[in-house]
């Protein structure tokens, strides 16, 4: 039994301590807004925040989380009221099929924390996030436009 | 006139509301509340719907069917804006509905349902507008009926009939009831370009706010009550079936429900992926393996280079001109590894087997062969299977084989529930249906004038064709040899010959299919030519498309754009062109050497689709091919051992990521032709522009793919 507050509410779930956060969200707590990609913390589809660090979820387990609060994209923003790195993705039209853009949108929300006006070499340093789309440029676009920041260093 | 049940999109709609189906608001950002979306039920309350592909609801919003599956190239909003052009109604009032398995939504050309080829805009441009001029000739009809006027004398602008001469106005919702008994136009007129209202214009896409908070539901978000979760350990070598196996240890996994086997392999079925997964590493299988099993990369590679060469079993694919041509001969061979799709989301479905029938819930690039798969191993009639088309995540071309959704049947079948079949990372590996293998033996003649005269192309490939279950024609897979067979170059004496090697590794459909190979050689091929020549790549290209204005204007545009001969400090540039679903393409790269591997800094890319749809989704998908064809160039390789695949996940399965991304420059040219491909097109040309600017760095020539394997 492991007591997680996701996206501001408690849940008390009756899973293994081991099991992958991913699939406590996914599966038992039914938010599906987090994606599996890959199970091995290779792809960053599933990140969410922990507390106020980006994780990723797939590799994460339970027992990590016990006590803890979660962040999900459907918590990111609210559909009335994205916000500035979630309005820049629309903007920028930044998604193909979509299916990663949860994961980026998490993992650079979570980047921004530390660094909030990061130029296009510190995201291709930090964020390690897979789209098959092929979505990389206009990410970047993005993420200066909401950041103010860009491609100079 | 309606060929499909609209109680079949009511009860489509429910099982996923709002989110299957997109409705767009006044301010143009999708609606993701859970009612707004279906359609008011306004099938019930009078809709007007004069054909299969929209309902005009009398609170003005339009139901528009798409009939192509949504797998990030644009079709959610692009076939919906060719339909509300000729509508004359605003994009503010479309509500896009994903179309079920039906023979009204068949490809007009392919003749079942399916998403492929670059294929969409294309084939459904006709059928759209008209579909959308005649309702909109009905609507008009019905006003001038009502007030007694010429219809000639009517206009029509965002979803109101206007009477000018006798200042009044009618919305379309208001004519909804009194329009279903009107005749459809024998032959309604469609707009001239000039007159289009949202055809080139429309720039967003309404899938987007559903794509940045979570709300867009893939076919792995697909929930059911009482459904199961279910993974399927499948046998690693191909061909290989399983002999025996052992559940006791599988089945001690909490979670885990059950164990069945299945034509595919063994299916653990429990309460959540994960328990599903556990379980499937604690079976014990033995396999019976089958002759594969003794086949390696090295065993086949040595066998289609020695075909290459020999020429063994060889059928004529093209033959124009003379095989005995005088002049300088230029020869090479290439060999290209396999490749898998790698899609984000992995393959999944959702199935429910009952009495009444099958429904399945997938992302499917061909819904008519999911669902006579599905028909075949349910027992029942395919139109006793509803099939829903969730969004999917990548599609690439893997999503057209139903190897997914037919376990998930099977499964259901199995344990008479509703259940999800959910791969790893490593089944989708280990499981594709891979970029075949590809080795070429190419021969070309260089004239006295310095142009490219003659050239003698053997083809050794798996028949992509044979693998979708299509038939070939005289032995010659028209796929499998593109953009060698139909290449667009003026070669007055062109000899082709296709060997199908019949590998054993099941071949795939993979974005740009048979062009992502052949294109790469016969472009590093053409640059190996101009310089055998003394000539500028550019200029030994144009001399070969003189009858071909529309590529040369891409050329020419690319060489622009990039500034052609003049790259930046450091760098060097390689150019290639391609030919896919009738789009001309060009690429330059701009490149340097990171040790023995390329660096791709700048990619300047120009493409004459034919009339634009929606511009921000075109230059998307120059974007997109250029970074998956890149991914799959650099060093993306599937290799085999003893039978079975090495590769399990993105750790070895290596692809692109945001510090490997170069910086795009994509353009489109103006041509006035009907719209064509754009999916696929740039995939084809990045790879041979980046390795024709390596050799312009330091003389090495890649012949053989991904470059890890080349540059070493």
């Amino acid at each position: 039994m492991v007591s997680i507050t996701i996206n501001g509410e408690k849940h008390e779930l009756d899973v293994p301590g081991e099991m992958p956060l991913l699939w406590a969200i996914r599966d038992v707590v039914g938010l599906t807004g987090t994606k599996f990609g890959c199970g091995v913390a290779q792809c960053g589809c599933c990140t969410v925040h922990l507390e106020d660090e980006a994780v990723r979820s797939c590799v994460t387990p339970c027992s990590a989380a016990d006590g803890k609060s979660v962040t999900t994209i459907e918590a990111l923003g609210t559909p009335e009221q994205l916000t500035p790195l979630q309005q820049a993705w629309i903007d920028e039209e930044v998604p193909q099929c979509g299916y990663c853009q949860s994961g980026q949108l998490m993992a650079i929300s979570g980047f921004l924390k530390k660094n909030p006006h990061p130029t296009d070499a510190d995201l291709a340093e930090s964020i390690t996030n897979i789209c098959r789309c092929g979505t990389y440029g206009r990410i970047r676009k993005a993420v200066a436009r909401a950041t103010g920041g860009g491609q100079a260093s | 006139m309606t060929a499909i049940n609209r109680g079949d999109f009511v009860r489509l709609g429910s099982l996923f509301a709002g989110s299957l189906v997109l409705g767009v608001n006044a301010s143009g950002c999708a609606n993701q509340s859970s009612s707004a979306p279906q359609a008011s039920a306004s099938a019930e309350t009078g809709g007007f719907k004069p054909n299969a592909w929209l309902i005009v609801h009398p609170d003005e919003k339009v139901s528009i069917f798409v009939n192509k599956s949504e797998m990030g190239q644009g079709v959610a909003t692009g076939l919906p804006t060719i339909v509300a052009d000729e509508l004359d109604i605003p994009m503010a009032n479309v509500i896009v509905e994903f179309a079920p398995a039906a023979d009204a939504y068949k490809d007009p050309n392919f003749h079942f349902q399916v998403t492929g080829g670059s294929t969409s805009v294309a084939s459904m441009w006709i059928p759209l507008r008209t579909a959308g001029a005649s309702a909109r000739a009905m609507l008009v009809a019905t006003a001038a009926k009502q007030w007694g006027v010429d219809p000639s004398t009517l206009t029509t602008k965002d979803g109101v009939v206007t009477d000018a001469k006798n200042n009044r106005t009618a919305t379309y919702g208001s004519l909804v009831g009194a329009a279903a008994s009107m005749p459809a136009p024998a032959k309604p007129v469609l707009k001239t370009p000039e007159q289009f209202t949202l055809i080139g214009k429309v720039n967003k896409r309404v899938d987007t706010p559903l794509k940045v908070n979570g709300t867009a539901k893939y076919g792995i978000d697909m929930r059911l009550p009482g459904m199961k979760f279910a993974s399927v350990l499948y046998p690693p070598v191909f061909g290989a079936k399983v002999k025996s196996f052992d559940a006791s240890k599988a089945k001690q996994v909490p979670g885990v429900i059950e164990v069945v086997q299945i034509p595919s392999g063994v299916a653990v079925v429990a309460t959540n992926s994960w328990a599903a997964f556990q379980g499937k590493a604690a079976l014990k299988v033995v396999y019976d393996n089958g002759p594969f099993a003794d086949q390696s990369t090295q065993t086949l590679k040595t066998r289609y280079l020695d075909l290459a060469r020999s020429g063994t079993g060889a059928v004529v694919a093209a033959a124009r001109g003379s095989k005995n041509v005088n002049g300088t001969t230029v020869e090479a061979i290439y060999f290209g590894n396999l490749a898998s799709h790698a899609t984000m989301e992995p393959m999944n479905a959702t199935a429910s087997v009952t009495n009444d029938g099958v429904e399945i819930w997938a992302p499917t690039q061909v819904q008519t062969f999911a669902q006579l798969g599905a028909a075949k191993i349910a027992g029942v009639a395919p139109d006793k299977v509803k099939i829903h088309t969730t969004y999917l995540g990548g599609g690439f071309g893997r999503r057209l084989y139903v190897d997914f959704t037919n376990d998930a049947v099977a499964v259901s079948k199995a344990i008479k529930a509703p259940v999800q079949v959910i791969w790893q990372r490593e089944d989708d590996i280990q499981h594709d249906w891979y970029k075949p293998m590809g080795a070429n033996s190419v021969k070309a003649v260089i004239g006295a004038n310095g142009n490219l005269v003659a050239m003698d192309h053997t083809v050794v490939m798996d028949s992509i064709l044979k693998g979708v279950g299509y038939p070939l024609k005289d032995g010659v897979d028209s796929v499998s040899c593109d953009s060698v067979m139909n290449t667009p170059y003026e070669i007055p004496n062109l000899h082709v010959s296709y060997i199908d090697p019949e590998s054993g590794v099941p071949p795939g459909s993979l974005r740009a299919p048979g062009a992502n190979w052949n294109g790469f050689v016969m472009e590093t091929f053409m640059d190996e030519l101009a310089h055998a020549a003394g000539k500028d790549p550019l200029e030994f290209r144009l001399a070969l498309l003189q009858r071909n204005p529309r590529a040369a204007n891409v050329l020419r545009t690319v060489a622009k754009n990039a500034s052609w001969g003049s790259p930046a400090a450091g760098t060097k540039h390689g150019l290639a062109f391609g030919f896919w679903s009738g789009t001309s393409v060009a690429t330059i790269a701009e490149v340097s050497m990171n040790g023995k591997m390329p660096a791709v800094h700048r990619v300047f890319v120009v493409a004459d689709v034919g009339q634009v749809v929606n511009p921000t989704i075109v230059l998307q998908q120059l974007e997109g091919a250029t970074n998956y064809g890149l991914s799959m160039a650099l060093a993306s390789i599937i290799t085999i051992e003893k039978g079975a695949v090495q590769q399990h996940n993105f750790y070895d399965y290596l692809v692109l990521r945001m510090n490997g991304a170069p910086e795009i420059h994509a353009a489109t040219v103006e041509s006035g032709a009907s719209p064509t491909g754009i999916g696929e097109p740039a995939t084809v040309t990045i790879a041979p522009a980046v390795a024709n600017a390596v050799f312009a760095i330091n003389g090495k020539r890649a012949r053989i793919l991904p470059f890890s394997e080349a540059y070493t």
